[in-house]
């Protein structure tokens, strides 16, 4: 893995790098702290509404919460498996991977539609009660985030396509995959907090 | 063994035994301090996974991999401090 280290960096210095370009990871950052924001509000509105927060979450169907977890985490293994194709210059291996990580956004996305079928079939909005409104608003707001991870995963499927990639570099492939990982972070905190915790 | 090696496949297999623990929980209706504890440390434990081997911030400069890690630490005690209120 370190065959393409750069030998022109100080002798001794240790191998510390940061996968992919800095400004992602300052994106990551100022979105992460957009959640954690949201994640406070809803734990500190269930602090005032226990009785009804713990009520209403009984609703939610934790079987495809848990099972949207499995695709995010399903997903992101495809990706870490893409980038180190990338740096062992096994390149149909790396479209692969990026397309089987896609897919898995895919089936979340399929998954939460009908999971949000099922509620609004109910009647349930945004205006039903404060659970419902943290929960339709919280999930969708991540929602949004697996479409634009898709987004980036397309974008980096079609340029692994192109051969782009490899051990010479793999820099725009790791920034994508950082925000994918990213998604998948903060559903990981978001499945037991709304489905589970109470 | 010798798939578990990478710590990628490690992490994936960890991160889906530690979803089926919290949907446990769910199922068995769990709740009060101790589930409550159990879960923030599950879901403390996962997102460490994915920070250090998904995202693959363990090589990385000190400075990014405190932040994020600082970003769990901080969302868990948040909410740690959230329940610990509403269960008073």
């Amino acid at each position: 893995m370190t065959t393409a280290t750069n030998t022109l960096a100080p002798v001794g210095a240790p191998d510390k790098r940061l996968p992919g370009d800095l400004a992602i990871w300052f994106f990551i950052l100022a979105e992460m702290l957009a959640f954690a924001v949201f994640f406070s509000a809803y734990a500190f509105a269930r602090a005032r509404h226990v009785e009804e927060f713990n009520l209403y979450q009984q609703t939610l169907d934790r079987n495809l919460g848990a099972l949207n977890t499995v695709l995010l985490i399903t997903g992101s293994w495809f990706v870490v498996l893409a980038v180190q194709a990338a740096h062992h210059d096994n390149r149909p291996a790396i479209s692969r991977y990026i397309l089987l990580g896609w897919l898995c956004g895919a089936g979340f996305l399929v998954v939460k539609v009908f999971e949000y079928a099922a509620k609004f079939g109910a009647g349930i909005s945004m205006s039903t009660n404060t659970f419902y409104m943290f929960y339709i608003s919280l999930t969708f707001f991540h929602f949004m985030h697996v479409i634009l991870g898709m987004v980036i995963l397309a974008i980096l499927w079609f340029q692994a396509r192109k051969d782009v990639y490899g051990s010479h570099d793999a820099h725009g492939l790791e920034s994508g995959a950082a925000y994918w990982h990213m998604v998948d972070l903060l559903w990981i905190v978001l499945f037991p907090l709304v489905y589970v915790m109470r | 063994m010798h798939a578990l090696k990478n710590p990628a496949h490690r992490a994936w297999l960890i991160l889906i035994i530690a979803t089926g623990i919290t949907w446990y929980l769910g199922e068995v209706s769990a709740a009060g301090t101790l589930a409550i504890v159990s879960m923030l440390a599950i879901a403390f434990v996962k997102g460490r996974l994915v920070i250090l081997d998904f995202m693959e911030l363990r090589e990385a400069p000190r400075l990014w991999r405190a932040l994020l890690e600082g970003w769990l630490i901080l969302v868990s005690s948040l909410i740690l401090l959230a329940y610990w209120i509403s269960l008073r």
